[in-house]
């Protein structure tokens, strides 16, 4: 799966790096608070649920349940319509916004609550986005 | 000492002179023409404003220099469609605290026509920049509905339900002369009018368009030399939660709202009993559902029902969006403004869809992506 050109490119800060810089080397990379254990996203080095510095970068599973979405179906850069814009909540508990591949973009097919795997798409040589698809098996 | 229900008031409140396409007003001459209108309701000159307050991109400062003002208090408080709803908060505790005596709020935005309009895309190194912007989304109608589906099929929400919110404000915007859409409309015209973004179709989308609206306060005590009917400032709330679409806490329900709009009855001290007139900022059509069961109208899952079954209708006991809201009446893209105005109408009594005997009226406000939020309960009565 290749990406269209025109999508909106992200910029890492130092804060956000090292979750692009795994998903260059195809890993989906979350923290977790030292205190709690619990998973969060988007990356930052402190625990939004108690205020800790420590927390630990870990590799998640790459899977998780489709969670909800819209399908858009009016043109945007880097985009045929309709597409869908799906949130997907990880088995770690965190949820992200992502595309899903290979895959109809209808609702028929897009159906709340299936199982998704993480699919790691070149944007270029140092930004990969983890989208999703539908999980194997299921 | 705490502010006390009742203790600040809308002395003046004004749209602009024309809604819809504003071709021949820059952005900032809307706010003008909003505040000059608003002035001459409350009886004022410039000079007689010692505060101000507006939301980015236009500043106080801009403002202020614009009509000539010399304030001693100023709040660029900026969380969205709602930030009007915080400024009424933030200028009447200022008023209480002697900060200024006479606050002027304005909103002006060139949303159709685009005149000095000022495009706000997330920057590439934001979160939204990083964490959404790459997954496609293009503005309001591809963010705001992302969490619906999943309200929709945790409470067996059906699509002519949610088409039922569209149908109802168009009832009430055909009593509104000023409304953009009158004509009548059904369940199945809403579900036949084209899709924007799965589940929602165009008549499930808020108006683009250019206007303005504006709101001046100052204490009650000094309210009565007005030649308005005061609007009490019964109780005010305010929250926000994230610009994240993606990252709220609950997708059936917004925590901002669940922040905002009870400490707005706690302060007023009313129940939902009490309120005879509801605005909820309704930028898409799930909004008036999250709306009355996050303020509790409702319980959850119920928001449905109450609104198929007619509840909200004109002449039924919770008359709601009664200018026709953001689907029907106006939405430049900052819509709490206007339901503001037209919260301080009905309890004035001038409201062109007037409902009988409105004592309190609430009006509930979103900004962002259920980013944000703020509750205002006024009240022609003073506690």
């Amino acid at each position: 799966m290749t990406l269209e050109p025109g999508r909106a490119r992200p910029e890492p800060t130092p804060e956000t790096k090292h979750f692009w810089d795994g998903t260059r080397d195809g890993k989906l990379l979350l923290q977790r608070c030292g205190d709690t254990g619990k998973a969060y996203f988007p990356p930052r080095p402190f625990s939004p649920y108690t205020g800790t510095r420590n927390v630990e970068v870990f590799e998640a599973s790459g899977r998780g349940t489709l969670h909800s979405y819209v399908i858009h179906h009016r043109p945007v850069p880097g985009f045929k319509p309709p597409y869908a814009i799906a949130v997907v909540e990880l088995e770690e508990g965190p949820r992200m916004m992502t595309n899903i591949v290979d895959c109809p973009q209808t609702p028929e097919a897009l159906v709340l609550d299936m199982p998704l795997e993480v699919a790691f798409t070149k944007m270029d040589d140092d930004i990969t986005l983890p989208l999703f698809r539908p999980a194997k098996g299921s | 000492m705490t502010i006390k229900p009742g203790e600040i008031a809308i002395v003046g409140a004004a749209e602009t002179t024309k809604l819809g396409a504003i071709p021949d007003m820059a952005q900032i001459m809307l706010h003008a023409d909003a505040a000059l209108n608003a002035m001459a309701d409350a009886g004022l000159k410039p000079s007689d404003i010692d505060g101000v307050a507006c939301v980015g991109p236009m500043m106080p400062q801009q403002i202020a220099h614009y009509l000539g003002i010399t304030p001693r208090w100023v709040d660029g408080t900026g969380v969205g469609g709602c930030s009007f709803m915080l400024h009424v908060r933030h200028a009447a505790a200022a008023i209480h605290a002697g900060y200024a005596k006479t606050i002027l709020i304005t909103h002006g935005e060139s949303g159709k026509s685009r005149v000095n309009a000022t495009p706000r895309p997330p920057e590439p190194q934001s979160l939204n920049g990083q964490f959404e912007a790459p997954f496609g989304p293009m503005g309001p109608p591809t963010l705001f509905p992302i969490p619906v589906l999943r309200y929709m099929k945790k409470y067996g929400v059906t699509h002519e339900q949610m088409a039922m919110v569209a149908v109802v404000q168009r009832e009430w915007a055909a009593k509104n002369p000023r409304a953009a859409f009158k004509d009548p409309i059904t369940v199945a015209d809403v579900l036949n009018s084209k899709m924007i973004a799965y589940p929602f179709r165009l008549l499930q989308c808020c108006l683009v368009t250019d206007g303005g609206g504006a709101l001046i306060l100052t204490s009650s005590d000094r309210a009565k030399d007005f030649p308005t009917k005061p609007c009490y400032i019964l109780g005010s709330g305010e929250s926000v939660e994230t610009t994240m679409v993606s990252q709220m806490e609950d997708f059936t329900s917004s925590r901002a709202f669940r922040v905002a709009g009870p400490e707005a009855f706690r302060m007023a001290g009313i129940k939902h009993s009490d309120v005879d007139h509801l605005m909820i900022y309704d930028a898409f059509a799930h909004l008036p559902m999250y709306g009355l069961e996050d303020l509790g109208f409702v319980g959850r899952g119920e928001a449905k029902d109450f609104i198929w079954e007619g509840n909200t209708r004109p002449g039924a006991k919770l008359p709601l969006n009664t200018n026709g809201g953001g689907l029907s009446y106006t939405h430049t893209g900052m819509y709490g403004m206007f339901a503001l105005q037209e919260s301080v109408r009905q309890v004035r009594g001038t409201a062109p869809a007037q409902v009988p005997d409105v004592t309190i009226s609430v009006a509930h406000g979103v900004g962002g992506m259920f980013s944000a939020s703020g509750t205002v309960v006024l009240s022609n009565q003073r506690p």
